[in-house]
């Protein structure tokens, strides 16, 4: 029996999304639904697609055909709409460096029209356990530091949709966990719709509710963490994750054979 | 010594050099201009060596600072752009609720703000050190000034938008572009005294009529009002021009998904 929709209100959703780069398939007709409430993983070995599709639902990217929509709007046509709502952090962007910790948060709290900035800042960089940072350089803060910074700069404006690019990219075990207790707490209390990429599995078992593994611009499998390794020939989910790496499915080919018979 | 790494290093340059014709351009480019804007200088003072020449040196430092101006505003549109890319922040603009107009406007905002210190300041040090008051073109100034910065921010948005087109390969265009313009439009020199052929091109660009309206004025105390009408209607006209470049670029980096690549590089 297939699953029963998800009540809950869509608030991403993805319509036969390709996108292509000199004639290859980057992405290929995607489709996926994010939930209010929901974290979903996007998963997949480097060049499986899933930087291209976070940078076509983030409007970077234009896509060469398919649908997009956010809170039921179709993206191009209500980019700055959306953007008002939706937030994004990642490992390979930065806030300017020769600047203090509170100016930047200040420029974005501007930005997003945040009422009571000074007030909202203080509040996030607490729950980031980052308060003293505020009168540091933003360049001379550790990787640990700069992330928990990104991520109260994605918190500012009280995002109902938040794109999170590898999140704890480079950060040691310790914080990595900080950032994902966080992450989950914030997101249980908004109940914020996240889509989340990671390469580490241990980050997508504790935070995601559903996952979407890509390989070459196609979706492989998708549903909860523990399902999908339920559904394999594997043993765990890093397990799970090189085995699509490398054939581009998720179960062994006699297992296959198995269930057909 | 070792010749090997010497020229392994060489080859590292050469290569460089090789997959970057910006570069290569530039070696060329920069020479050609001191060339033509010195060169135009020198025929300027040949056929003006007369008793009257003492008024006319002062005519180089009124170009200078005139010529800063918009240079200054093209560095604010082209140099705040490059700032988001340097920082790797580009990409938190991008995603944020910022409109292309907005984001512009703020840099034309930059450009005027560095207008204002450049001109403070060597307004003070022309006055002081050469005893030229540049204050001497009284109101005129607000009309030369908006002009020149009205240019300066058409092309940061030209510069800007082949900065985006050609990626970081293209950095030294930031600098470079007002540089283009300098020989033909008569900063430091009378359109009469340029090449015949160059001539008609020089009348194609604004600041041309607000360098020579500034000899005008330094000479006469006054000058053609023609020359500040068709410098604004050209203005308006090269601003469209670059706001529409700067879009469609935009929207092309968007199409060809170079956007991300570049705001994270």
């Amino acid at each position: 029996m297939p699953p029963s929709p998800d009540p809950r209100e869509v608030i991403l959703e993805a319509r036969d999304l390709t996108r292509e780069f000199d004639g290859v398939k980057a992405l290929d007709s995607f489709s996926f639904k994010l939930h209010r409430g929901e974290v979903l993983g996007l998963l997949g070995a480097n060049g499986a697609g899933k930087t291209t599709a976070m940078n076509c639902l983030l409007g970077l990217t234009l896509p060469t055909s398919g649908e997009l929509n956010a809170f039921g709007l179709p993206l191009q046509a209500n980019r700055i709409s959306i953007l008002q709502r939706s937030n994004f952090s990642s490992a390979y962007t930065a806030l300017p460096g020769n600047l203090l910790v509170w100016q930047n948060l200040s420029v974005f709290a501007r930005i997003y029209g945040v009422p009571n900035p000074k007030k909202k800042i203080a509040e996030l960089m607490e729950l980031l356990e980052i308060s003293h940072l505020s009168k540091r350089v933003t360049g001379q803060l550790s990787a640990g530091e700069s992330t928990r910074v990104n991520l109260v700069k994605a918190f500012l404006n009280d995002p109902e949709l938040l794109m999170l690019d590898e999140p704890t990219a480079s950060l040691d075990p310790d914080i990595a966990d900080k950032v994902r207790k966080v992450v989950r707490k914030v997101q249980r209390e908004r109940n914020i719709a996240i889509l989340y990429t990671s390469h580490n599995m241990r980050d997508i078992e504790e935070v995601c509710d559903r996952v979407i593994f890509l390989h070459k611009g196609k979706i492989v499998c998708e549903g909860t963490p523990a399902d999908i390794v339920a559904q394999s020939s594997s043993d765990n989910l890093e397990d799970v994750f090189i085995k699509i790496a490398r054939d581009g499915e998720l179960l062994d080919e006699p297992k296959k054979e198995e269930s057909a018979l | 010594m070792n010749f090997r790494i010497i020229s392994a290093l060489v080859m590292r340059y050469l290569f460089l050099y090789a997959r970057s014709p910006m570069r290569l351009v530039e070696l060329a480019f920069w020479p050609v201009v001191d060339l033509v804007v010195w060169g135009n200088v020198t025929v300027f003072i040949q056929k003006n060596t007369n008793p009257e020449f003492g008024s006319y040196v002062l005519f180089f430092l009124g170009g200078m600072i005139l010529w800063d101006i918009m240079f200054r505003a093209q560095q604010g549109v082209a140099i705040s752009f490059l700032e988001d890319v340097w920082t790797r922040n580009l990409l938190n603009i991008f995603v944020a609720p910022v409109r292309s107009s907005e984001y512009i406007s703020a840099t034309f905002i930059v450009g005027m703000l560095r207008i204002l210190i450049t001109a403070v300041v060597l307004s003070f040090i022309s006055w002081f050190g050469y005893a030229f008051n540049i204050f001497q073109l009284s109101w005129w100034l607000i009309p030369f000034f908006l002009n020149l910065m009205l240019f300066g921010w058409s092309l940061g948005m030209i510069s800007t938008a082949l900065i985006l087109r050609w990626g970081l390969a293209a950095e030294s265009l930031a600098w470079a572009i007002p540089f283009f313009f300098q020989p033909v439009v008569a900063v430091f020199y009378r359109v009469e005294d340029m090449p015949a052929w160059s001539r008609p091109i020089a009348w194609c660009f604004p600041p041309t009529y607000i360098f020579e309206g500034m000899r005008d004025v330094m000479k006469s105390g006054t000058m053609k009002w023609d020359y500040l009408w068709y410098s604004a209607g050209l203005n308006v006209l090269y601003l469209a021009l670059a706001g529409w470049l700067f879009l469609w670029v935009l929207n092309l980096t968007r199409k060809r998904g170079l956007l991300t690549k570049f705001a994270t590089q």
